[in-house]
């Protein structure tokens, strides 16, 4: 049985591992941290903020200053999803930002069905036109 | 010699005696850790037992919160039509009742859910202290008011008035109202003091203190209250406004009483709580056991900059939850946004309701059960000696911790467990982005407060749409923006632009977070005027993404001094040449001779003179997933509404498309995204190999710093050499130097060092 943790990530009961939901590539064991199955990238974060004041008059631009803010990227290693952006300080640890006890949650879900289609409570979806990729998001 | 070994040799009957001689001549009644720390239920009463013994019929008893929700709506619009402070007229209040014990039942449908919870403790300190106090007394028709937080709030430009509503002589309930005021007669104007370093700076500061006898305001003590602040119409108007609130609503809680009887009243404030409580555990054991952590950090303690880590971590384990907030900012005694614990409480309480469980009814059980653990003293679980006035702007952190760490809980429970009961969102932007202002109006009136911008924050991205554009406060429901006209009414500033969208500032995603507006500001018809500002978040982005959506941008204030922009626009051709657009305006620069600043956007107070421009932006949401999967007609449709640029567009969306008429070219895009994808696992790292050079030991030497960095119980204080590092169990108070001192000294010894080359 497979439980879909986030938009991103479920894992297989079974095999105890976490998984892509996009690609279904196994990221790691369960039992371990998440990140440690991904590829991460230091992205200055000017990239993403791009400044929108001039860099040549003013200090400040609306951009993160990169001495004092970055930006971690984590990556699926088999189709390069980002599966999560940790905006932290240049040097600190990446947080181990999700831990969670299997044992348990194999007991919560051994009285549940597994669940194929994650549906979002109590709202009511935009339309989406169309999907801009095809490489088998199975949410 | 401590208490302890005086008394131990002291026998049961002399200790007896010393404590009764004590609690009669306490020195001061101050605020008491024993009701602050504690954020659980009082035990049920007798009374409570005896009437829910006698009703307990589910239907009748919700027919009895119908009435009480009511009663408390109407109040609650009462004020908003009557109220004088901008918070007042655009929904910063709350009306709420409590049980006689004084734990928070059920507070008003929209509006202030954290001004009700706090309320809660200056109410169980009247019920402690005055109750059989002969001076004072609780009585019929008393009404009591309350500001400092130190004996709970959140900062003293809260006011509440409390009421106890009596029913054939027996106390049923306490009810209440709360409206940011606004001015309060502290340093700066406005009631929200930056440059505060005391409590002594921060204003009026009222212990719970009984103001109205009878149904009357007692003139006297208002007259003490407007001679405390630059405001005293309001401070008239609006006790008047809270008290007749309170009446409408006791009004309606009699007519509940006459038409269920008492004990259906009494049973539904208990039960209220009792079921929310056990609801909250029924979800929570649905959850997954585990540990979710989101550490975030403030860019500026609003005097000078530092980076201030919000630490926060949740463990979740059965049908038991624990907040740890342990690792976070030390105290930094002498700077205004530390705060209590209380407060910090009823914002995370305030979070749980708006991010995860908006369904719950909005009282103190939906926080009562959880366990929470902080270090003290600390930025968060301050003494009572810490500045407080800016709390806000450490607390707007914690306000979207809920959503940050329970929706990762949250996510995986099925819907049929009743559990996850709204889309998943990414967070709302969590700082207080507006103009606080003061000074003399046109009409010869002093005055400070602040705008309702504040209450225009964007939503954050939700996992199945787009979060909405300038939605509301962050720590309130269906909060307003105001009217600029009716501001310009009464005040000497005009707004030069008309709230326009902020573009390329909300947090990008598979869905997009909600646009903040820009606000340009100017005064105008005052002989002395001035400006300041609440906010972090312009080195460090304050509002995160969730599920690898990015956060909202970083946000500076600009300024435009030494012009009359007024006058400028007279002249022919100018008006033609201003940008309504803070961006163009400060890359362009077409006023000559002003001066043109971006700066860390919270300033203290300062003047300003006539059509001198100030610009802020209020923020935009956290984005919600990759990038590369939003829908390439919602990017063409963000182009249109003019939200992103085309940099925006192809750069991180990656979507390729006809500018001119902006049609996408699917097989491109897809392409282009590909490419991306392979991009990025070329570059990335994996992580254990990432950390090895990642991970550096101490926060950078040159950022003054602090918190924990790694190890929660390690906690960092300054920079460079002077830099301080203490341990959970050795927290002290951190003083800072005044950023004005430092800046003579350092100008002085410039000078000196320029005058012996002379020399």
């Amino acid at each position: 049985m497979k439980v879909q943790i986030t938009e991103y990530l479920r894992i297989d009961l079974d095999s105890e591992r976490w998984e892509c939901r996009c690609c279904g590539h196994e990221i790691g064991p369960a039992r371990e941290l998440y990140k440690e199955g991904l590829l991460v990238y230091h992205r200055d974060p000017r990239e993403i903020h791009r400044p929108l004041l001039d860099p040549a008059k003013y200090a400040k631009t609306f951009a993160p200053d990169p001495e004092w803010c970055a930006i971690l990227e984590y990556y699926c290693p088999g189709c390069g999803t980002l599966i999560e952006a940790e905006y932290t300080v240049p040097g600190h640890p990446p947080v181990r930002d999700l831990e969670l006890d299997i044992d348990a949650l194999k007991a919560q879900w051994a009285k549940r069905k597994e669940e194929k289609v994650h549906v979002a409570a109590g709202d009511t979806p935009r339309p989406v036109h169309r999907h801009g990729h095809g490489h088998g998001h199975s949410h | 010699m401590t208490h302890e070994q005086c008394t131990a040799e002291l026998s049961p009957a002399e200790k007896k005696l010393m404590q009764e001689f004590l609690e009669e001549h306490q020195l001061f009644f101050g605020p008491d850790p024993e009701i602050m720390q504690n954020h659980r239920l009082e035990p049920r009463t007798a009374r409570e037992d005896v009437a829910i013994g006698k009703v307990s019929d589910p239907h009748l008893l919700n027919q009895v919160r119908g009435r009480v929700q009511s009663g408390m709506a109407e109040s609650f619009r009462m004020i908003e039509q009557m109220g004088s402070a901008p918070g007042a007229k655009w929904g910063d209040l709350v009306t709420a009742v409590f049980t006689a014990s004084g734990d928070l039942s059920e507070a008003s449908p929209i509006g202030m859910t954290t001004f009700a919870a706090v309320c809660q403790y200056p109410i169980k300190f009247i019920n402690k202290y005055w109750t059989n106090e002969p001076s004072v007394g609780v009585r019929e028709g008393d009404g009591f008011i309350h500001n400092d937080s130190r004996y709970g709030g959140v900062h003293n430009t809260d006011q509440s008035m409390m009421m106890p509503l009596f029913y054939d002589g027996e106390l049923i309930c306490w009810v209440s109202s709360t409206i940011h005021e606004g001015e309060n007669g502290a340093i700066e104007p406005g009631g929200m003091p930056a440059r505060a370093e005391s409590k002594y700076d921060e204003g009026l500061k009222m212990s719970p203190l009984r103001i109205v006898e009878g149904y009357e305001i007692k003139r006297d003590i208002l007259t003490f209250l407007q001679n405390s602040v630059r405001d005293p119409k309001l401070q008239y108007e609006d006790v008047k406004v809270k008290l007749f609130a309170v009446m409408r609503t006791m009004e309606r809680l009699r007519s509940a009483i006459d038409e269920f009887g008492v004990d259906a009243l009494i049973a539904f404030l208990r039960k209220n709580l009792e079921d929310t409580e056990a609801e909250v555990r029924r979800r929570l054991s649905e959850m997954p056991d585990g540990v979710v952590r989101f550490p975030s950090w403030a860019d500026s303690t609003l005097r000078e900059p530092a980076l201030i880590k919000h630490n926060c971590e949740f463990h979740k384990k059965g049908d038991k939850g624990t907040w740890v907030v342990k690792g976070s900012s030390p105290q930094l005694s002498n700077r205004a946004i530390n705060g209590v614990i209380a407060s910090l409480k009823s914002f995370l309480l305030t979070g749980l309701i708006q991010q995860i469980w908006p369904d719950l009814p909005r009282n103190q059980a939906v926080f009562s059960s959880f366990d929470f653990v902080a270090d003290y003293p600390s930025l968060l679980n301050s003494d009572t000696d810490a500045t407080l006035s800016m709390s806000i702007s450490s607390a707007f952190h914690y306000l979207i911790k809920p959503g940050q760490l329970l929706n990762k809980l949250v996510y995986s429970v099925p819907l049929e467990a009743k559990t996850r009961v709204t889309p998943v969102l990414a967070a709302q932007y969590n700082q207080p982005a507006t103009f606080i202002y003061g000074g003399l109006t046109q009409h010869m009136e002093v005055t400070g407060n602040f705008c309702a911008d504040i209450n225009g924050a964007g939503q954050g991205a939700r996992e199945n749409q787009d979060g909405l554009h300038s939605l509301s406060g962050c720590f309130s429901f269906m909060s307003d923006t105001g009217e600029q006209e009716l501001l310009e009414e009464e005040l000497p500033m005009v707004r030069l632009v008309a709230q326009t969208l902020a573009k390329d500032r909300m947090g990008f995603g598979k869905y997009r977070g909600g646009a903040g507006y820009e606000q340009m500001m100017s005064s105008k018809g005052s002989a002395m005027w001035g400006f300041m500002t609440g906010q972090t978040g312009s080195s460090f982005s304050s509002c995160p993404g969730l599920f690898g959506g990015y956060s909202s941008s970083a946000y500076p204030i600009c300024r435009v001094k030494d012009i009359n922009v007024f006058d400028w626009l007279k002249e022919s051709g100018n008006p033609a040449k201003f940008p309504f657009d803070i961006v163009e305006l400060m890359n362009k620069q077409p006023i000559e001779g002003g001066t043109y600043t971006a700066d860390d956007a919270g300033i203290t107070f300062e003047l300003t003179t006539e059509g001198e421009i100030y610009m802020i932006c209020q923020g935009g949401g956290g984005g919600y997933g990759d990038v590369l999967e939003r829908d390439p007609e919602l990017v063409m449709q963000d182009l249109r509404e003019d939200l992103i640029s085309d940099e925006v567009a192809e750069n991180l969306f990656k979507v390729v498309y006809d500018k001119a008429i902006r049609r996408v070219d699917v097989d491109a895009t897809k392409m282009a995204r590909d490419t991306e994808r392979r991009a990025r696992i070329a570059r990335g790292t994996p992580y254990k190999e990432f950390v090895k050079t990642w991970n550096k030991p101490t926060p950078p030497e040159h950022i003054p710093y602090y918190g924990s960095w790694g190890d929660d119980g390690v906690i960092y204080a300054g920079a460079g050499p002077t830099r301080i590092t203490m341990t959970s169990e050795t927290m002290k108070p951190v003083f800072l130097p005044d950023p004005r001192e430092q800046k003579i000294a350092a100008m002085q010894a410039r000078i000196a060092e320029l005058e012996a080359k002379v020399k």
